[in-house]
């Protein structure tokens, strides 16, 4: 199911799932029919952007300028994606 | 549920050990005992009847929402009894649309209107399950394809147009699992996204027709092997979930993931609870908010949540178990009902002293005398001959009533 994420793709929440600002979580969580997922701050940071219109490379350079001194920044961003999107968390949306 | 921080476990800090109490993420309404089916699989208390006269108002449940978002719960479902015998769902759901809960409405989809749908939605319900009950009678219809399919097609259409996912919920016992391959074209057929196989639990009304419901060991083995098969098949299309029956497995399972750890339940009548059963326990007085009782203090004071929260309530074999955090236990509620002692091994867990009692119980149900005994129905002439202290024959081998 691992297919390669690319920077011209464009993902947004899977269907039925909701991401939100939980206050008595102080992070974000993603809820789903059987559950819910806390995210930490990065992939928090991550999912928040993924609106069906951004490309992930977009969502990278606006990633790098919110967070100018996070190393690494764009691996990590690839393995969020790749695992949010293994765990059917996110779907790509049609793109060019 | 993953990640969520609910399994804190007592934590040692640095100048005393100061215990984390958990969250009430899922808050679980059953806003009323009535329903119109007579499921003989029915989990609801068998004399569910004594608490169908004074269930919360439509405020109540507002207050309950409220006080609970402030705690932390999350996740919301709006069970029963059928649900929707009440008129005030629309209200309830918009109200946890506006706290910002996650919530889902279990029904049997009897008196789901386009009306109250489109309701819903505007509220902001975030999915609605659909139980599938009188199966056999469906799968009936299906195959010939009559009326009572042709409803559930119906209102499973109507669900999905509202841009819902369709999540279906068929209970399995000896009567539908030999059709299991029926019944996942069926769900196949309404277009289903999730499909949960729930094995029959034993409590309540199941628990009384135990011998009657429990599949064998040789049709349980079957009916995964097909489930496989299809899951195979239809790929990604749907998800299907298949929750083994812990009867027929060595370990228990971790009852409602601990008791006061995550799950919060409401009844029709106010009562809070850690499980569905627990008013089956012993010695036990559940806080009921009609008495004015506050979520917070129930929660996380109230002598009937703290007693079996964690592990310090156990005894041998499980408070030396290497395997305790796994199960913590098992059923506290199922324990009593069969073994007389609340605070034992689960008696499913092969380690359990009383571990025979499940292996009778499945004996029982080969042995086709008991199991042609008539099924007794869930209905409010049961309930009430039930809570009168008739059936005393039925009610006998357990510990309390059901
Ligand atoms: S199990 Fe059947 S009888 Fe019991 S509440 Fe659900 S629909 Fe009603
Ligand atoms: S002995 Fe107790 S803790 Fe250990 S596996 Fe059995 S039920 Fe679980």
């Amino acid at each position: 199911m691992s297919d390669k994420i690319r920077s011209e793709d464009v993902f947004g929440l899977a269907r039925f799932y909701r991401f939100q600002w939980e206050e008595a979580q102080n992070g974000y969580v993603l809820l789903f029919p059987e559950g819910m997922v806390k995210l930490n701050g990065g992939a928090g940071e991550v999912v928040k952007r993924l609106d069906g219109a951004k490309t992930v490379g977009q969502i990278v350079d606006e990633l790098k300028q919110a967070f100018p001194d996070a190393l690494e920044i764009e691996n990590d961003i690839y393995a969020m994606l790749e695992l949010a999107h293994d765990k059917y968390w996110i779907e790509r949306k049609t793109n060019a | 549920m993953t990640n969520t921080g609910s399994n804190a476990k007592p934590m040692p800090s640095a100048d005393a050990t100061v215990k984390l109490i958990p969250k009430p993420f899922w808050l679980l309404a059953e806003v009323t005992y009535r329903c119109p089916l007579h499921c003989a699989f029915c989990y609801n208390p068998t004399d569910y009847v004594e608490h169908t006269q004074n269930e919360l108002s439509t405020e109540q449940w507002i207050s309950v929402l409220r006080e609970a978002r402030k705690m932390g719960a999350l996740q919301l479902g709006i069970s029963g009894g059928e649900p929707l015998l009440r008129d005030d769902i629309e209200e309830i759901v918009a109200e946890a649309g506006r706290l910002g809960y996650y919530s889902n409405l279990i029904t049997s989809g009897v008196g789901l209107t386009e009306k109250r749908l489109a309701e819903f939605k505007r509220g902001g319900l975030d999915h609605i399950q659909l139980s599938m009950h009188d199966i056999t009678k469906e799968i009936n219809n299906f195959i010939t394809d009559t009326n009572t399919f042709d409803l559930k097609k119906k209102v499973a259409g109507m669900i999905k147009d509202y841009g819902y996912p369709m999540v279906l919920n068929v209970v399995i016992h000896r009567y539908n699992i030999e059709h299991l391959g029926e019944i996942l074209e069926m769900a196949d057929a309404i277009g289903a996204d999730y499909v949960e196989l729930a094995n029959t639990q034993y409590y309540g009304w199941s628990l009384l027709n135990r011998s009657q419901l429990m599949p064998t060991r040789e049709q349980l083995v079957k009916a995964e092997a097909v489930t496989n098969e299809f899951r195979a098949r239809v790929g990604s299309r749907m998800k299907i979930y298949f929750v083994v029956p812990d009867y027929y497995a060595d370990r228990p399972k971790k009852c409602m993931n601990g008791w006061g750890e995550v799950f919060m339940i409401v009844t029709a009548d106010g009562t809070v609870l850690p499980c569905h059963s627990a008013r089956s326990l012993p010695n036990m007085e559940f806080p009921n908010i009609r008495n004015g009782a506050s979520l917070e203090w129930t929660w996380n004071e109230s002598p009937a949540f703290t007693k079996y929260r964690g592990d310090d309530w156990m005894k041998e074999p499980c408070r030396s178990c290497p395997e305790k955090e796994k199960d913590l236990g098992g059923c506290r509620c199922q324990t009593f009902l069969l073994t007389g002692d609340a605070e034992g091994a689960d008696p499913v867990c092969s380690l359990s002293p009383h571990h025979d009692i499940i292996l009778q119980a499945i004996e029982d149900a080969k042995n086709p005398l008991l199991a042609s005994q008539p099924i007794l129905f869930r209905n409010d002439k049961n309930s009430k001959l039930i809570a009168e202290g008739a059936l005393k024959e039925l009610v006998a081998p357990f510990h309390s009533l059901p």
